[in-house]
């Protein structure tokens, strides 16, 4: 396991320095002057350009800023937003709610891809499972902000079951409407894997022998089907991330959620390239490191894997 | 023993017998075949084409579904903001008092052009990057493997807000929009086509042209690539879906094209949830029936192609 551990940190490092390379590559190796970007329509003056030119360094070569950029992320010093707050504090601030907003949408998920997909698995071709299909289908075509609209003015303005917007409180109870759209953004895909998946298992002989020792219906699906059609679903798990990042972003910015996602929104409303680009390296950061996370876990889960050399 | 005795040769009875016969009555079957006979008893599959194919027609010929201009001077009166229905306009108008139908079906282009403009591009650098990998292996599929890493590390929506970012207003078209999108999508159709070219290259096909003298590179064009491109093709109607609603997301962040866009349409009609929700419901149902269609059809054609999840029905 050790071995493996290492092995996949290993792997990890070229795909963190490439992804932060090219990023930082998009934004000041591009053709467009970053310095006119920031000031957007205005015009500064050159003392002004002259400071900021020395300040990140863009009077040297390319490879010299991003070792610099590296080291700050290394050093956890991701810069300052336009308001002259370090990044590394409003994550701080922000990150707490985006996290809270990411378990509950997962759980959401994860709850109703398991009893959705195992029910649609039992009662396979029957009109249940035909509707299920479609809904699930709807459900991955439906846009995620679509879905944040539908639900803020269905479920909070006409029928008032929820408050439209989070706003500056964000205990656990407000952010059901949130986590309830981003969790049927992503339930779907992970139903529609539950589902194929019992249907194998359903079809094995171990679940024919569970029976034929005597075992009733209770115990041989929970115990012996579903657990082991589990095992697809940590993959899907990490894939689901990456969505409900960008779902994140577009999410806590239509119900004000002061998140993470929000603080991404907020800046490029603002057109804070500096800002946008921190965040978005935190995201693939955070990307990156649950991917990680995830492959371990799912090392520990079947040893099959531990031993692909 | 004299040599000149004749020896006996049976006369040929047997009537001749062709090995490997091919019988002509039996039904071709190949994989697309198989599809096909799937496919054409499936009524949601036709429900999905003739979809696509309204959503085409409306987005190559606007103008024959309406005569209104979708923005500009002269088409869109403030006096009528967030109006109701009147003659001419079935479905009244937007917040800046544009009608909401024109911008609807002139919106469709829009959406389509950068949908399939972003789709071409993520599946041309996917297939070859996958092909190339897998075919050559080696170095070379270790090096474009974790370059493929890489891009699949980064959300391709939240690329595209950078790239939308950096690029100056006046630069922005649907070309750089296409490719924000589709220059960062790729990396899953790489993956998929570097499996599918791995299983391929095993054939005995492709062994049999590369020894008829046939180079490495023409095989891999002519053959392998024509039998690899059914997963591909799947996943290339998928992500048009995809492209769509990541069109739609950056015009609605405000880091699109800007002019008309359903995003850009939902993005102005939020402030007016509560008064005006049928401004916001419009272009949501009109993206979300887009987006459908195409999802719905590359579905059905994933499981009509794959004889395991045809299994599972």
């Amino acid at each position: 396991m050790a071995t493996y551990i290492l092995r996949r940190i290993i792997q990890v490092i070229p795909v963190f320095i490439g992804a932060t390379l090219l990023i930082y590559f998009m934004v000041f190796g591009m053709p467009g002057d970053p310095i006119a970007a920031l000031f957007g329509d205005k015009q500064p003056p050159q003392a002004v350009i002259d400071q900021i030119r020395e300040r990140y360094l863009l009077d040297q070569p390319f490879i010299v800023q991003y070792l610099n950029y590296l080291a700050g992320i290394l050093r956890f010093d991701l810069g300052t937003t336009f308001t002259g707050q370090s990044v590394g504090e409003v994550l701080g601030r922000t990150f707490p709610v985006t996290l809270r907003l990411a378990v509950l949408s997962i759980l959401i998920a994860f709850v109703l891809s398991i009893v959705i997909g195992a029910t649609s698995a039992m009662l396979k071709g029957t009109v249940y499972d035909h509707f299920q299909l479609v809904v699930a289908l709807i459900f991955i075509a439906v846009p995620i902000f679509v879905l944040a609209f539908m639900a803020q003015y269905f479920l909070a303005v006409q029928l008032g079951w929820f408050k439209p917007t989070v706003g500056g409180q964000n205990n656990w109870g407000d952010l059901w409407l949130p986590a309830l759209v981003l969790g049927f953004s992503v339930y779907a895909a992970s139903m529609r894997l539950t589902r194929s998946s019992m249907i194998e298992s359903l079809g094995q002989d171990w679940v024919r022998t569970a029976y034929s020792k005597g075992l009733t219906r209770g115990r041989v699906i929970p115990v012996h089907v579903l657990r082991n059609s589990l095992i697809p679903m940590v993959t899907d798990t990490a894939t689901n991330f990456g969505i409900l990042m960008v779902g994140a972003t577009v999410t806590e910015g239509i119900f004000n959620v002061p998140g993470v996602g929000n603080a991404l929104y907020q800046a490029i409303l603002r057109h804070e390239t500096p800002t946008v680009v921190s965040f978005v390296t935190v995201f693939v950061v955070v990307y990156v490191l649950v991917n990680l996370l995830v492959d371990l876990l799912y090392g520990l889960l079947d040893p099959r894997i531990r031993y692909v050399k | 023993m004299s040599s000149n005795a004749t020896h006996y040769v049976a006369p040929v009875k047997a009537e001749q017998v062709v090995v490997d016969a091919v019988r002509l009555d039996e039904k071709k079957s190949n994989l697309w075949l198989d599809a096909w006979r799937d496919l054409r008893r499936r009524p949601l599959f036709w429900i999905s084409v003739v979809m696509c194919a309204i959503i085409v027609v409306v987005a190559l010929w606007p103008s024959l579904f309406t005569s209104v201009p979708p923005q500009g001077s002269g088409a869109c009166f403030l006096s009528k903001s967030n109006a109701g229905p009147e003659p001419g306009h079935p479905l009244g108008f937007t917040r800046l008092g544009c009608d909401v139908w024109s911008r609807l079906v002139h919106g469709t282009s829009v959406s389509m052009a950068v949908g399939l403009m972003a789709t071409a591009i993520g599946t041309l650098i996917g297939v070859i990057m996958g092909a190339l990998a897998a075919f050559y292996g080696g170095f070379l599929d270790s090096l474009l493997s974790r370059v493929g890493d890489i891009f699949f590390t980064i959300p391709y929506i939240v690329a595209a807000i950078v790239v939308m970012t950096v690029v100056p207003r006046d630069l922005r078209n649907e070309l750089v929009l296409a490719f924000a999108i589709g220059g960062f999508s790729w990396a899953s159709t790489a993956r998929i086509m570097r499996a599918e070219v791995l299983r391929v290259k095993q054939l005995d096909f492709v062994m049999a042209s590369v020894s008829l003298g046939l180079s490495r590179f023409k095989t891999l064009v002519v053959h392998v690539l024509p039998n690899a491109l059914a997963p591909v093709i799947v996943v290339a109607t998928i992500g048009l879906g995809s492209a769509i609603v990541a069109e739609a997301t950056l015009s609605f962040l405000g880091v699109g094209l800007g002019g008309v866009s359903w995003g850009a349409d939902i993005s102005q009609a939020q402030t007016s949830i509560r008064t005006s929700p049928m401004a916001l419901f419009w272009p949501s149902l009109a993206l979300t029936v887009t987006v459908l269609a195409f999802v719905t059809l590359g579905e059905l054609l994933r499981d009509a192609l794959d004889p395991k999840s045809r299994a599972q029905r």
